[in-house]
């Protein structure tokens, strides 16, 4: 969008240009013939659906796949990259998803970390030290070289990972996924620190599913599909909707569309619920809510500030202090009853935040899934044995109603997509036509065409009557299925608001620990 | 989806797992100046060239069925349990009490009795270590092992102060009343008319071990106790998530497996020492874990698997007795037949996976 972009002679060379790339992990296609030209001093974003082959592609890039056809050139030259350490060599740095730090090193350290010289540490820390302070100031990455990097927070962590690559003398930085954990703050600043760095003639490709990232940053956007690169367009000529489009390969619906909520009795009543976890910490502190039938009330926060530990004491997977009633009647959180088998009994259904680790058994098959947590179920059972049968037949029921791809019970869960694995444990949790239903994260992982569907199911499921309790790290996701919203910051709630009534500033700020009173008066 | 055809991988791989180790103890036999092939030939028909080899492979067989059971059990609520040998040292404990203590008037009520009685013994055992591991979190592997040892001073101790008849000179108990005593299989087949060598002591236990397959199978794949078992190996978060309390399914799972390991002594206490002896269970409880690896934790592969194992043991029985092959050597093929099929398993899986994908390809 900047000047520069438009105006750059065509005739420069790509910083980075790839031909023909295609890789295969066994019969799976996870890149078709793909190429690509990032021109230098460009934000280049990439966009694509989860298992679009985005990671799989910069994986090649940084050496730690081999690609089985194709040509990478750099700046131009053609370049093999087998390892990482020569696409470190080519000018390459990477920002993981997953940050790759020493927890207890300090910043410093961590920098310095596998680009020592010299076998005496002292030196390159002096060097590193000095430089650190330079790229600081010349790019806005502020950070303390001596801070350990278990104490200092997620955004100030991805700043490290920065300055490593700028570091090695990175001239072309691939940040992928990297908004997933900051809050809207963060994110902005995380922009204008790319800005700057595009500024100074890096180039930038950023990996994301957020449309709205790609819109605001980007100069250029390549869109993935199932492996296929679909389109590259100029940011400016282009929408969300067509982008959208483009991912999902038809026409999606980006906002919820429902009617107004028609709240009734409170369901669900939390008072004064605190949570300690094994290593002494609090990560509750005294939260009370409440959920009435027909109502969604959502919990918009940064990840790791408690809405997890909420989750999993309603689910009976923690135990918690406090008070909590379900339809009048009190839940025991501590003793016998505390589990989840007594939760679900008490008509509490519970989608977990993490489906692959808890939601669902990734080796078992989509109908022992479809068991899971209910195997107590009599229809389940004949005599001393499962009723196998019985339970593939509601299985396939479910498949069938939930739009289940493939639609076939006797794959293992992790056979399905992200989407799918998530509308079986949906399938499972929501026919139990639970009183109150809990999710966290529904659509995390999730295909857009998928998210849609999941969507309109919760509504669904809210229009029935029932009450839900939505946890999500995305504002975008709150905002729109949410009744009502609630914002929880280390470990306790900062205020409620109604979605019509407020914005992704305000709930950024209370995301960020500012009091809603305090954040109007910012905005003033 | 897993890369290679499910034949491959429940036949394929093993045989060629085997293959490799065979091919190595040969060229081990080899260096030590002895004739490979002559080797094998002796094994084979040491242990099933007569009826006489088949009764001490197959009795073999049977103690390797029970502790591969165990050992699977276990495998499926990702519990290591290796103390198969204490649990079947314990089993024969309350083998011996049973038949020692009380006036049986038919073998087949004191096989019903004594076989409850070393399932609760060997229960017993492993429930120690699967409470230590469930509500302390003490490692349940080290904890076993040391159960191992505590057995057997145990057992030394019983045996020589309170059940050693009077002036006996070794450490067991007297010779078991003969109304316990077990059929041969050599008995058996005789009275349908089938010749079989009366002398060894492959006896009834081994339909006990083929009932306990059976058992095992619907156990773990039918029934409610199964799942649960299977679902809390495969994930525990997700067993929490599910209402499935850890602590429940690592003591009964643990019990389960004790008891089965603890069943091996109505074949090696009661059925063929008829008496028990201090060490009886002879390295059998570990040899279940390599059957359980190898026979992945399936019973019809436990099965193939103690068969295996049996024919190593009674094979390399005779391979020590009739040539001047060491009885270490035999313990150097077993352990490399653990290890090719055990450890060494993703050693043949990986190229036999590349080969099925390019077969696939072209396909």
């Amino acid at each position: 969008m900047t000047m520069e972009t438009g105006g750059q002679p065509s005739t420069a060379a790509p910083a980075i240009e790839l031909k023909g790339i295609s890789k295969s992990f066994g019969p799976v296609q996870a890149n078709k013939d793909i190429s690509i030209r990032v021109m230098p001093g460009t934000i280049h974003g990439i966009i694509g659906e989860n298992g679009a082959g985005k990671s799989t592609l910069m994986s090649i890039l940084y050496g730690f796949y081999k690609a089985d056809k194709g040509e990478i050139f750099i700046s131009g030259q053609k370049t093999t990259i087998p390892d990482s350490q020569a696409a470190i060599a080519a000018g390459i740095g990477m920002v993981f998803q997953h940050f790759k730090l020493v927890e207890n090193f300090t910043v410093l350290e961590n920098v310095v970390l596998g680009a020592e010289d010299g076998a005496f540490l002292g030196p390159s820390l002096a060097k590193a030290r000095s430089e650190l302070t330079e790229l600081a100031r010349e790019y806005e990455l502020n950070v303390d070289p001596d801070a350990l990097i278990e104490e200092i927070g997620v955004g100030m962590q991805q700043r490290v990972e920065i300055l490593k690559a700028l570091y090695r003398q990175a001239d072309i930085l691939i940040l992928d996924e990297p908004t997933g954990v900051l809050t809207p703050a963060e994110a902005d600043h995380l922009f204008r620190i790319l800005d700057g760095l595009k500024a100074q003639g890096k180039t930038i490709i950023l990996i994301t599913h957020k449309l709205r990232e790609i819109m605001e940053v980007t100069d250029t956007v390549s869109v993935m599909r199932r492996g296929e690169m679909t389109a590259t367009v100029k940011t400016k000529d282009t929408s969300p909707t067509e982008l959208a489009e483009l991912m999902v390969g038809r026409k999606v619906l980006l906002r919820v569309d429902k009617k107004p909520a028609k709240p009734g009795e409170t369901v669900l009543d939390v008072q004064n619920l605190s949570v300690t976890d094994d290593k002494g910490v609090e990560r509750l502190k005294g939260v009370s809510l409440n959920v009435r039938a027909g109502e969604i009330l959502g919990i918009a926060g940064v990840a790791g500030n408690g809405q997890s530990e909420l989750l999993e004491v309603l689910g009976g997977i923690q135990t918690a202090t406090g008070s909590v009633t379900v339809n009048g009647q009190p839940l025991d959180l501590t003793g016998k009853l505390s589990d989840a088998k007594s939760r679900r009994a008490r008509g509490i259904a519970h989608v977990p935040e993490d489906r692959q680790r808890e939601g669902l058994i990734m080796d078992f098959k989509a109908w022992e899934n479809t068991a899971f947590g209910y195997h107590d179920d009599p229809a389940y059972q004949s005599g001393i044995l499962m009723n196998n049968h019985a339970i593939r037949e509601d299985t396939e029921g479910k498949i069938e109603r939930f739009d289940v791809r493939p639609a076939d019970c006797h794959l293992a869960a992790k056979s399905f997509s992200g989407g799918n694995q998530q509308k079986i444990v949906l399938a499972r949790e929501i026919e139990r036509n639970p009183d109150l239903l809990l999710v966290g994260q529904p659509t995390r992982g999730v295909d857009i065409g998928a998210i849609e569907f999941i969507h309109q199911r919760i509504v669904e499921l809210r229009d029935q009557g029932k009450a839900i309790l939505l946890v999500s790290v995305e504002l975008e996701e709150i905002l729109s299925l949410s009744d009502r919203i609630a914002v929880i910051f280390d470990g306790k709630l900062m205020g409620e608001r109604m979605p019509n009534a407020t914005d992704e500033k305000e709930l950024g700020l209370m995301m960020a620990g500012m009091s809603g009173a305090n954040s109007e008066e910012v905005a003033l | 989806m897993s890369a290679i055809p499910r034949w491959a991988d429940i036949v394929l791989i093993p045989l060629i797992n085997l293959f490799l180790a065979f091919l190595i103890s040969g060229l081990v036999i080899l260096a030590i100046g002895e004739d490979p092939i002559a080797a094998l030939k002796v094994m084979i028909d040491g242990a099933l060239g007569s009826s006489y080899g088949w009764g001490y492979t197959l009795y073999y067989t049977t103690n390797f069925i029970f502790t591969g059971l165990a050992v699977a059990v276990a495998f499926h609520a990702s519990l290591f349990n290796i103390g198969g040998e204490g649990q079947a040292a314990m089993g024969g404990l309350g083998v011996a009490l049973i038949c020692l203590f009380i006036p049986w008037p038919h073998w087949t009520i004191a096989l019903v009795a004594a076989t409850l009685a070393a399932a609760a013994f060997g229960a017993f055992w492993a429930s120690i270590p699967a409470y230590l591991q469930a509500k302390r979190g003490s490692h349940i592997v080290i904890t076993t092992i040391m159960f191992n040892f505590i057995a057997a001073a145990l057992l030394n101790y019983v045996i020589v102060n309170n059940l050693r008849p009077k002036g006996a000179m070794d450490p067991a108990t007297a010779k078991f009343p003969e109304p316990t005593h077990l059929p041969s299989l050599g008995d058996m087949l005789g009275t349908f008319g089938i010749p079989f060598s009366k002398g060894t002591p492959a006896n009834v236990t081994l339909l006990v071990a083929l009932a306990a397959c059976v058992f095992v199978y619907f156990l773990i794949w039918r029934t409610k106790l199964g799942f649960q078992i299977r679902a809390f190996g495969k994930s525990q978060p997700a067993a929490v998530y599910a209402g499935i309390n850890p602590v429940k399914i690592t003591i009964i799972c643990m019990m389960i497996s004790g008891g089965l390991a603890g069943m091996m002594a109505i074949n090696n206490v009661m059925g063929e020492a008829e008496r028990l002896i201090l060490g009886s269970v002879e390295g059998a409880g570990f040899i279940g874990i390599a059957v359980a690896l190898m026979g992945r934790s399936h019973p019809i592969g436990i099965v193939l698997a103690a068969l295996l194992f049996g024919f190593l043991a009674q094979g390399g029985a005779e391979l020590s007795l009739w040539t001047s092959v060491p009885r270490e050597l035999v313990t150097v093929i077993q352990a490399l037949v653990i290890l090719f099929t055990g450890a060494l398993d993703g050693m043949v899986r990986a190229p036999v996976e590349r080969v099925f994908l390019a077969l696939r390809r072209e396909a």
